[in-house]
């Protein structure tokens, strides 16, 4: 069944290295976004009693996108998250290939269905 | 409190949410929530796409090294995948009806199940009775290293087993949590998979299904990076350390502890949700 260009071990093996990489670029754009933001806000008050993410600025892609290309450094915190979350979007992905590889037809489509799921919560909030 | 203040509190807190949950095994997103909302005064739906947020980061960290020790049972993992992301995103799409104080009920009873579920006993077993017809048409069985071979299993009650990683995904995305200990009880009890191979392919798992949710609530604007990225950073290197010195800790004793905390929790979260404080 299994081409032999690409075994279980191969993609076990590439599918930990997805995760490790996502992890660690999010990791290291979030400490310089968070020392962005306390060079700039350390003395404000952090009051986070109220909710008020409905007119949240950073709640839309290309917003965040914009701000960190700008050097905001609450939209790059924020561009680091949406990279975390991207990182299982992108384990899911390369599952996808590693099925059409090995012409597992069912759960290539499985795989799909959980990509597509991922994918539009993460543009376009589930489809709001 | 100043922002800076904030900042290093709320890292100090997750690095410990963080050391704790890997070092026992439940997981340091239980204890986020109820850390932001009791003893930092953040509103529940922030807590909650900060705690996410966090889920992603350690269950993404550990995966990696668990993928390649050969138990996560990949299949399992996509096939469950499905009923786990449906779940999320129906509870991110339910969330905003859902009353604050019934989530707080909610949280309660379920990390009062985590810790009940501690205190038990883990057996190593692997079934022997034929698969349920689904697992074998869906070609469910595997293999884990056990004894230095490689040793069969097989897989019982597949739809109830589906149906419970569906209200795993539903009360990951309500609470903001990882469901791992539900993932791991339809795993290990109802599907008869080995609690080895069920608690590496639950892991596996928790970052996916936690994803579904978070991106909703992203657009929603329920995760602001001054709370998430403190709490993600700060459990990430809390896990990351626990990961390492596992070997040497002395797992019992600080497992008490961590029950003791989740205990107190939970009746917190249970009285503020009951009496309407939160």
């Amino acid at each position: 069944m299994n081409a032999p260009r690409w075994t279980d071990h191969d993609v076990e093996q590439a599918v930990g290295r997805v995760l490790q990489v996502g992890v660690l670029v999010a990791a290291a754009v979030a400490i310089g976004g968070a020392l962005g933001m306390l060079a700039q806000h350390a003395r404000l008050p952090a009051d986070f009693h109220v909710f008020r993410g409905g007119t949240s600025p950073l709640g839309s892609l290309r917003a965040i996108g914009r701000g960190a290309a700008a050097g905001d450094s609450r939209a790059i915190a924020q561009l680091a998250i949406v990279l975390l979350i991207a990182t299982p979007v992108a384990r899911v992905a390369l599952t996808v290939g590693a099925f059409i590889l090995q012409r597992d037809r069912l759960y290539a489509g499985m795989a799909t269905l959980v990509f597509a799921l991922l994918l539009s919560s993460l543009l376009w909030g589930g489809g709001r | 409190m100043s922002l800076l203040a904030f900042t290093a509190f709320v890292a100090v807190g997750s690095f410990g949410a963080g050391l704790l949950g890997s070092l026992t095994g439940l997981g340091g997103g239980m204890v986020v929530v109820p850390m932001l909302t009791v003893l930092f005064h953040v509103d529940l739906r922030y807590a909650i796409g900060a705690s996410l947020v966090s889920v992603i980061a350690t269950s993404s960290g550990a995966a990696a090294a668990y993928v390649r020790e050969g138990y996560t049972n990949v299949r399992v993992g996509i096939f469950l995948e499905v009923a786990t992301t449906t779940g999320a995103l129906t509870g991110a799409a339910v969330a905003g009806f859902v009353p604050t104080s019934a989530l707080a009920v909610l949280f309660g009873l379920v990390l009062l199940y985590t810790a009940f579920r501690s205190l038990q006993s883990v057996q190593e077993h692997t079934s022997t009775r034929p698969s349920h017809p689904w697992a074998t048409r869906l070609r469910l069985d595997g293999t884990y290293p056990a004894d230095g071979a490689m040793r069969p299993y097989s897989v019982q009650a597949v739809p109830t087993g589906f149906f419970l990683m569906f209200v795993a995904g539903v009360l990951s995305a309500l609470l903001g949590i990882g469901s791992g200990a539900i993932k791991v009880l339809a795993m290990d009890r109802v599907m008869q998979l080995p609690f080895k191979v069920s608690t590496t392919t639950s892991n596996f798992m928790i970052g996916v299904t936690a994803a579904a949710s978070a991106g909703v609530y992203l657009h929603r604007g329920y995760i602001d990076p001054a709370i998430a990225t403190p709490v993600m950073l700060g459990v990430l290197l809390g896990a990351l350390l626990g990961a390492r010195i596992l070997s040497r800790a002395r797992v019992t004793w600080l497992r008490t502890i961590f029950t003791v905390v989740v205990c107190a929790l939970a009746a917190e979260m249970l009285y503020k949700g009951i009496s309407g404080a939160l």
